[in-house]
């Protein structure tokens, strides 16, 4: 099997990049706050839908059959972008989509581009892939141009620098932007506003200047070859309108039949994703427009095998509207870097170790990154059902042996209940000698709370004695 | 009726109260309950730490005790999710096992769905002078979509002041073997329930799970909190004359 690259390191498992996160106190607090906002709005946009479930439900139904007719949508995607004066390139993994477009942007001779925000080039590594080939890859979305600037790691599918507070960023704007560009005024201020200004003149400057751009796409419809772009800040349209040479990078998971499936995910998206009603821009083209040239690679890396799997296909419906990272408790007190993967949170979960395969000790521990306690599911607008899936990734890798010598004991004694009854008549009788602190793994719980105490007669006992309290 | 308890094996073990309690209160609603000697556990911190093997094992054992009764309740948000969401998959859609499976699972009612749904009773005559707050559990919550019906009962106890909880539906950071395996992120969860719940200046926390209760109350306990954890059934069995020992 390949080895999927998904743009993060992956050396040490999630419990101790978590350990590492939850002991930052400012980046808990950056979290907690940021998370709670943009949930409550959630909330209040999606109440506001009297329609929610059948959306919900209609959204799942169209990615499902989508899937399950992918070659066919994407053969006709390639023919109608194709038809439209696009060129369309295949990649099977990331090293070969890094190829593709490295060679692309050669060819015009320039050495500069434009972003506009995309997972599929951040899954693939590209900006550094283009590097090696001295080609500098400019971020123009403002929270991923925080992220690059501050020589960092994006830690939220759609906030990428939702970890960073405004003081934070004011640091990184004074501090890095002059190295890129433009630098920022001499008297900036942490005011959101003025922040944003300062964002605004550094990128203005690129985007005149720069000749090619990189995007990726939220969906691509296969009966028009048209991609599709939701954001909220116009810099997307920025990149998608002024450079000559327009190449998409997006994976085949994005594609859906029909302009009409679109209504759906307009509404689901933005209001599941920023807790807007509407985006604020939504741009849409179809092959090469007006003296444009477009290039659309269409990325598997990873994504045939994951729809393979019966359980774990699901994870290719997700329409990256991190809804179910910002409800997430796990995510919110630990921040996105902990997954090791640029796609963090409860779809990470789910998704890294499908497309990347379980492997490393990190990937094993990614589906137990979850307390299982529904809330992802009952958030997420297209209905992947993530705790089902984590229980099943949980029972593929194989378990540290400690663990399964007390499952199988745990078993052992489960499997009749004369062992039970016995084990809890010795426990009843040596309840004095229970440690406070458990030994090895188990202390980790002890460290924090007390045990309960063991009770002298077990429900099992009493009911014998007292024939079920009548006596 | 014949009414079967599953009691749970963390509440057989470690919680033999809330067992007792739940016979009480359904007696004093004129319900004689069964307990079925060959069940053990549900199987669910199996099923959950990925080992299917055994929690198949162990569901086949549970469907083949709790056969022949026309009700199953069970003192726990969270098996009862388990018997019901996790054992139809367990099964698959053939065969004997698959077949127990689908008698037992619409027969299978947490304590309070079975007081308000068949029995018909929110008001179970309890009295409980003290000032309560309730955690949902995130299984109750939306693993069986238990709504407001503890809410109800509760509200219909004698003497018992209830007091909102805040952020109530969010994870206490328990999860079984989550707790074990992430240890640092479950603390940190449970921090912030301790947190909420002596903002509320409860002397109780009740909730429908004592797994849950034994986490949160573990952590009350540490910090000399002064605050009980209690399981919804010992408030709902107490009365003016009785207590719950
Ligand atoms: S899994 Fe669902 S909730 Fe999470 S990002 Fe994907 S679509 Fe959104």
């Amino acid at each position: 099997m390949s080895v999927t690259f998904l743009g993060m390191p992956a050396d040490r498992p999630f419990p101790r990049n978590a350990a590492r996160a939850v002991r930052d106190s400012q980046l808990r607090f950056n979290l907690r706050k940021a998370t709670r906002t943009i949930r409550a709005r959630r909330a209040s946009v999606v109440a506001e839908a009297p329609d929610w479930a059948e959306l919900r439900e209609a959204g799942r139904a169209i990615k499902e059959h989508t899937l399950r007719n992918l070659d066919r949508y994407l053969v006709q995607l390639e023919e109608a972008v194709t038809a439209a004066g696009g060129h369309v390139h295949w990649a099977a993994g990331a090293a070969e989509a890094n190829r593709i477009v490295a060679g692309l942007v050669k060819a015009t001779g320039e050495t500069e581009v434009v972003k506009v925000k995309s997972m599929a080039t951040q899954e693939i590594g590209l900006n550094e892939a283009l590097l090696e080939q001295g080609i500098t890859a400019y971020e123009t979305d403002l929270a991923e141009l925080i992220v690059q600037l501050g020589d960092d790691r994006p830690s939220h599918i759609v906030v990428p620098a939702i970890h960073r507070n405004r003081a934070e960023i004011r640091e990184i704007f004074a501090e890095h932007m002059s190295g890129w560009g433009r630098p920022a005024p001499e008297d900036l201020t942490d005011e959101p506003a003025a922040l944003a200004e300062a964002a605004r003149l550094h990128l203005r400057e690129r985007f005149l200047k720069t000749k090619v751009a990189i995007s990726g796409a939220n969906f691509a419809i296969a009966e028009t070859g048209t991609m599709v772009v939701l954001e909220s800040e116009g810099n997307g349209r920025m990149c998608l309108t002024l450079p000559r040479t327009l190449i998409s990078v997006v994976g085949i998971e994005k594609v859906l039949p029909s302009w009409r499936d679109l209504e759906v995910f307009l509404q689901l998206l933005p209001r599941s994703s920023t807790g807007e009603r509407m985006n604020p821009y939504t741009s849409t083209w179809t092959g090469a427009a007006e003296g444009q040239e477009f290039h659309l690679v269409l990325l598997d890396n990873g994504r045939t095998r994951v729809l393979a799997d019966e359980v774990g296909r699901q994870a290719l419906r997700c329409i990256r509207c991190s809804a179910c990272l910002n409800v997430c408790p796990v995510y919110e007190r630990t921040g996105g870097h902990a997954y090791g993967s640029v796609y963090p949170g409860p779809i990470g979960a789910i998704l890294t170790p499908q497309l990347r395969g379980m492997g490393s000790e990190l990937d094993r521990s990614l589906p137990y990154a979850s307390s299982l306690c529904g809330a992802c599911y009952e958030v997420c607008p297209v209905a992947i059902d993530i705790p089902s899936v984590l229980v099943d990734l949980r029972s593929r890798a194989r378990h540290p042996w400690p663990e399964r010598a007390g499952m199988a004991a745990a078993g052992w004694v489960f499997e009749r209940h004369g062992r039970l009854a016995r084990l809890q008549r010795a426990g009843g009788r040596l309840r004095r000698l229970v440690p406070r602190r458990l030994p090895g793994p188990l202390g980790g719980w002890t460290d924090t709370r007390d045990l309960p105490e063991v009770p002298r007669e077990s429900f099992r006992e009493w009911w014998d004695r007292t024939d079920g309290g009548r006596r | 009726m014949r009414v079967a308890l599953f009691v749970t094996c963390v509440n057989d073990t470690l919680f033999p109260d809330t067992g007792r309690a739940v016979v009480r209160l359904l007696r004093r609603l004129g319900v004689e309950a069964d307990f079925p000697r060959a069940q053990t556990c549900c199987g669910q911190m199996h099923a959950n730490t990925g080992y299917r093997d055994e929690a198949v094992r162990l569901a086949r054992r549970g469907v083949a005790a709790l056969r022949g009764y026309d009700a199953v309740v069970v003192p726990s948000g969270s098996c009862a999710a388990m018997i019901r969401e996790q054992y139809p998959k367990l099964a698959g859609s053939r065969g004997p096992f698959a077949d127990a499976v689908a008698r037992v699972v619409p027969r299978t009612y947490e304590l309070t769905e079975f007081l308000v749904d068949v029995l018909g009773v929110t008001d179970v005559g309890a009295y409980f002078p003290h000032r309560v707050t309730y955690h949902p559990t995130c299984h109750s919550l939306r693993g069986i979509h238990l709504g407001d019906r503890p809410l109800t009962l509760l509200r219909q106890v004698k003497g018992l002041e209830l007091v909102p909880l805040a952020d109530a539906e969010e994870c206490c950071g328990f999860g079984g073997t989550f707790a074990i395996k992430n240890a640092d992120v479950s603390a940190a969860m449970c921090a912030d329930k301790v947190r909420a719940v002596l903002d509320t200046g409860a002397e109780v926390l009740c909730a429908a799970d004592n797994s849950c209760l034994m986490h949160i109350g573990g952590m009350l306990g540490r910090q000399k909190s002064g605050v009980r954890v209690m399981h919804l059934a010992e408030i709902l069995c107490s009365t003016e004359t009785a207590g719950v020992r």
